[in-house]
């Protein structure tokens, strides 16, 4: 670490150092007596700008600014699961350490625990050719998860020598390998790797599996599939937050990487409280085990908030490289953004549309390109899944966050407004999301939950179509006056909406349903109105339907059929045949 | 360390710049002495090598570019502490405006504060009783919140806040410390007197911090109001153990000296002029309200903001309501049908909310009833509008009973005395009250027990 200019101006987050100096592009910098992290954006023969990470204040012009030869980077290797950092991956609790209650800035840290020891099983042995990626031991993260040490991507050669399998810590030599130039190095259970760069893989195939959530308007109507790419916008108080916490708890990927990105501190304590008594229903153990938190809440600096979508995808990308499937939760990519925009604005750069810059939609678009399903170097497969909130301003979707997401992003799942405020959750509208996966994933969907089910998904979203253009003429002349099989749509679509679409997340059969009842329910549903049909083209009037409770019962499915009773369905079959010919026997 | 500097080189609207400077630091706080007689303090907000750009708290008027001395400070912007703050007013940058002398401070404490690491909180869960049902039944009030109220001008946001205060349960019955922290920006002086007569009525006038920038006081000093009375409130609460209340109020008025000071320093602005580090500043206030893991005290916020137009999506309503948890918007339409308080329950929200209520803290049946109140409320509009369509007697059966329960809701459950105080039984029992106007089979956010428990087919 040697200086290599001082401080000549500051503004806020934005520090110059003025002439031509020696920095690099992107490297990271130590800025000012206290030696905050600071990372270079712009060089030129004038001056070179560099970005803080931490609050600037009393910092005075004259002070030096230090050189680190390298990125910004985050340190990979065991310690990072069940584990909270800040937006550089600084470990939270760590800080809590040092500094109590409140974050003080330059709190000197190790990224990852320096002293604690693993114990290590080595998977290679002396002679053994090694690429980057291959793995070279095993170390038990967590209860969950078996983390896998890799090779670099950059190193290439033959193992000399081997350690004994037994307890080390992140930072002793575990094999040295001599690289193809003959020169020997020695790797560790950790390494390092630049935020900003996306992690090599051999290949990127298209993904056919779902993944899966729980959560019916996800999984039945707009399904993303591993590796995929969903955006959730939604206004305040539509349940953004809400759906991704919903998807971080029950979604069946390996590992979660929440990283809470200008939001609120009390979110990120209720997912380090919730998801430490939670347990996952997959392993048996808490769900914090296999997850990892990223927090730069809203009062934290806005540098850091940039910088954390970077730190966090490149966790999910270490862990994917190990064969897993990753989901990242970013909530909220607008907050994001808008540190694009802060950081821009600072620099005095040409906005383009209300205020953002016009590189908006390149970043946007490298970040959501990191997810895919991928063939790693060691011949695993992993995925990274990208589900981005977006918080549009005013909750009008047409502003240029929501918009430059749409186009990089395959699934959809808009947010509402009026069924946030019925408490309609979650408030995905069935009429403007989408999900561009249906056609790939039709086969899986096929094969593993029923054959009719991507048939009967069809079915219910037109029903859902017919009774919304219905809707817009009942709210002018009433209900009374539409002939009796549009009435019959307007129930279903009741139905629909009440026993399918809208989750109880805290209700304990309801909050995560498997696919497996979800088909059923939709089964049910098309049955209930088959027959429905029927009584009517025997010209029965709707009043007379309705008369009777089976809509009531149909819609308390949700809660009544516990999620491990499906055989229940077949006595729900049977009502509905009693009903059938209950109303044809009295009335016919 | 002290040199003084005479002159400026330039000063335009609140900001003033100086060439020539040592060892200025960003952040810092200047001292001017104008022609030696009036005393005017500033921020650094950038700095150069030698050159300051420096934000003046109080009207630049009388300084030209010759008669000011500025002195530097060595610090950032700082206020003194100390338990007997409670009870006693400061201006809008926390020096002492009622006659009763300097304050024998504790501490000193820099303004900005730090934020409080998420692994160090204490999630909220305790309910405060307000005794209005709206709020209590269906936006409910967890120690520890930040809950704004939005409100629009003319509209009785102070009547509102003024009656929480007074009947919200702060900790008097449970015997536990509490205090306010008022902190006005812009407001009228006959508001400030209200909320004093307020608090002198209801008795707390001595647990209460009062600091106020009124309407004429110098816009640029409001946007430090705001950060003085919360670096008030956080050590009252986690020094000394209190639980406290901060009203800030108007936050709109803060928003738009933001603005002021952001233009004339020629940023690029965002949306409606406002410049694109609202949403962090705005942040950096809302999250200082919380509870500290393995603290007694707590920090619970009511910004009262006015929407300009009455527009929800105004960036000021709308980046708040990103950040704080919840709102409570008052509503013009029922304000005009003499509905007090005008508590429009649709767009309002309390996140904390699923935390506190429920067998543990309030009743078993709080949450269903308050999701059905919800349901049915959000029917009665549409139940209206077609009223107003094909008139009210061509409704259905089940049509006319929404109407009915919409009125009731307004007149009977939101709309209550500005000195009725309901406890939280006797605002669920009226909810249920509410729900029996409805036909059984429209309660589809209920449990069947629990219906079976509260609805009386018979009623």
């Amino acid at each position: 670490m040697k200086q290599l200019g001082t401080i000549y101006g500051i503004n806020g987050p934005i520090v110059y150092v003025k002439g031509r100096t020696l920095f690099q592009m992107s490297e990271k910098v130590f800025v000012g007596k206290e030696k905050l992290i600071g990372e270079v954006i712009t060089l030129d023969n004038e001056r070179t700008t560099i970005q803080v990470y931490e609050e600037t204040s009393g910092m005075k012009p004259g002070e030096p600014v230090y050189s680190t030869g390298s990125p910004v980077s985050v340190t990979l290797g065991p310690g990072i699961l069940n584990n909270i950092f800040d937006g550089i991956e600084r470990p939270l609790k760590t800080i809590a350490e040092l500094s109590g209650e409140y974050i003080h800035r330059g709190a000197d840290v190790k990224l990852l625990d320096t002293e604690k020891k693993w114990p290590v099983h080595v998977t290679v042995e002396v002679g053994q050719e090694v690429i980057g990626g291959t793995i070279i031991a095993e170390v038990p993260e967590t209860k969950t998860i078996l983390h896998k040490s890799m090779i670099p991507p950059d190193i290439e050669g033959r193992i000399v020598e081997i350690v004994e399998d037994g307890e080390y810590t992140i930072t002793e030599p575990i094999v040295k390998v001599q690289k193809l130039d003959e020169s020997i190095i020695e790797i560790k259970l950790a390494q390092e790797w630049p935020i900003r760069n996306p992690r090599p893989t051999k290949s990127r195939f298209e993904s056919s599996i779902p993944l899966v959530t729980g959560q019916r308007v996800v999984d039945s109507l707009f399904p993303i599939a591993k590796g995929g790419t969903a955006a959730i916008p939604g206004g305040f108080g539509t349940g953004k937050t809400m759906m991704q916490h919903q998807i971080a708890k029950y979604s069946d990927a390996d590992i979660i990487i929440y990283i809470g990105c200008g939001e609120r501190g009390n979110e990120m304590t209720e997912v380090l409280e919730d998801f430490s008594e939670l347990i996952d229903p997959k392993s048996g153990n808490s769900l914090m085990e296999r997850t990892s938190l990223i927090a730069n809440t809203s009062n934290m600096p806005v540098a850091a908030r940039e910088a954390s979508i970077y730190t966090g995808t490149t966790l999910a990308e270490y862990y994917r490289d190990m064969g897993y499937d990753v989901a990242i939760m970013a909530d909220s990519t607008s907050r994001w953004a808008e540190a694009l925009r802060e950081l821009s604005g600072r620099l005095e750069e040409m906005p383009a549309e209300e205020g953002f810059p016009a590189y908006l939609a390149s970043r946007i678009a490298t970040f959501y390109e990191r997810a895919g399903l991928m063939q790693n170097f060691n011949d695993t497969e992993g995925s990274v899944s990208i589900i981005g909130a977006v918080s549009p301003q005013g909750g009008d979707f047409s502003e240029p966050v929501t918009q430059n997401t749409k186009r990089f992003v395959r699934c959809f799942w808009g947010l509402d407004k009026a069924l946030a405020h019925e408490r309609h959750y979650p408030a995905v509208n069935w009429l403007d999301s989408y999900s561009e996966y249906i056609g790939d994933l039709a086969a899986w969907y096929r094969d593993n939950v029923s054959p009719d089910f991507v048939d009967n998904r069809r079915r219910i979203v037109e029903i859902l179509h017919q009774e919304s253009s219905l809707m817009d003429v009942v709210k002018l002349i009433g209900s009374d006056v539409l002939p009796d099989d549009q009435k019959l749509t307007i129930e279903i679509g009741r139905v629909i909406r009440l026993g399918f679409l809208q989750q109880n997340a805290f209700h304990s059969e309801d909050t995560s349903v498997p696919l497996k009842k979800q088909g059923k329910m939709m089964e049910i549903i098309l049955y209930l109105r088959k027959r429905c049909k029927s009584l009517i083209s025997h010209g029965m009037p709707m009043s007379l339907l309705q008369r009777e409770d089976i809509f009531t019962k149909i819609i308390a499915i949700k809660y009544d059929v516990p999620n491990n009773k499906l055989e229940m369905f077949d006595q729900y079959k049977n009502d509905i045949d009693e009903f059938y010919t209950k109303i044809m026997e009295k009335n016919a | 360390m002290s040199i003084e500097y005479l002159g400026l080189d330039s000063i335009n609207g609140p900001l003033v710049v100086i060439e020539g400077v040592q060892d200025a630091a960003y952040d810092e706080i200047v001292e001017f002495s104008v022609h030696r007689t009036e005393q005017k303090l500033g921020r650094i907000i950038e700095v150069y090598e030698d050159k300051a750009i420096i934000q003046v708290f109080e009207d630049t008027t009388n300084m030209s570019l010759e008669n000011t001395h500025t002195k530097l400070t060595g610090h950032s912007m700082e206020l003194p502490l100390a338990p007997e703050m409670l009870g006693r007013t400061f201006d809008g940058i926390g020096r002492p405006i009622d006659g009763l002398g300097e304050l024998n401070y504790v501490s000193k404490r820099d303004i900005n504060g730090d934020p409080l690491n998420p692994v160090r909180r204490e999630f909220p869960r305790n309910f405060i009783q307000t005794g209005l049902s709206a709020i209590d039944a269906l936006t409910t009030l967890i120690r520890g919140q930040k809950l704004p109220i939005f409100s629009g001008n003319g509209l009785p946001h102070d009547k509102l806040a003024a009656q929480i205060v007074r009947q919200a349960n702060l900790g008097k019955e449970n015997n536990e410390d509490f205090g306010i922290v008022f902190a006005a920006m812009g407001v009228k002086h006959d508001v400030a007197d209200f909320f004093r007569r307020t608090f002198e009525e209801s008795g707390v006038i001595d647990h209460v911090t009062m600091f106020l920038n009124l309407a004429d006081d110098p816009v640029v000093e409001r946007l430090i109001t705001p950060k003085v009375a919360l670096t008030a409130a956080e050590f009252l609460a986690y020094d000394l153990g209190k639980h406290i209340l901060v009203i800030l109020t108007d936050m709109t008025s803060y928003c738009e000296a933001l603005r002021e000071v952001s233009s004339s320093k020629q940023e690029i602005p965002s949306r409606k002029g406002y410049p694109g580090y609202l949403y962090s500043d705005l942040a950096s206030m809302y999250e200082r309200a919380g509870i500290v893991d393995g603290k007694p005290g707590s920090v619970t916020q009511i910004p009262i903001l006015t929407m300009p137009n009455d527009d929800i999506t105004h960036p000021i309503p709308d980046l708040t309501g990103y950040i704080t948890e919840g709102q409570i918007v008052l509503d013009r339409t029922l304000a005009g049908k003499s509905v007090y308080p005008p508590i429009n329950i649709l767009p309002s929200l309390s996140r904390l909310m699923k935390g506190g209520i429920g067998e543990k803290y309030t009743r078993e049946d709080h949450q269903a009833v308050a999701d059905q109140l919800f349901a049915s409320y959000s029917k009665v509009n549409d139940a209206r509008s077609l009223a107003s369509v094909i008139g009210e007697d061509e409704l259905s059966d089940t049509d006319k009973r929404y109407l009915s329960f919409g009125e009731k809701m307004e007149n009977g459950f939101i709309g209550q005395e500005l000195d009725e105080n309901r406890t939280i039984l006797e605002t669920l029992n009226l909810a249920w009250d509410m729900l029996h106007i409805l036909p059984r089979e429209e309660l589809n956010r209920i449990d069947t027990k629990l219906l079976d428990k509260y609805f009386d087919e018979d009623r």
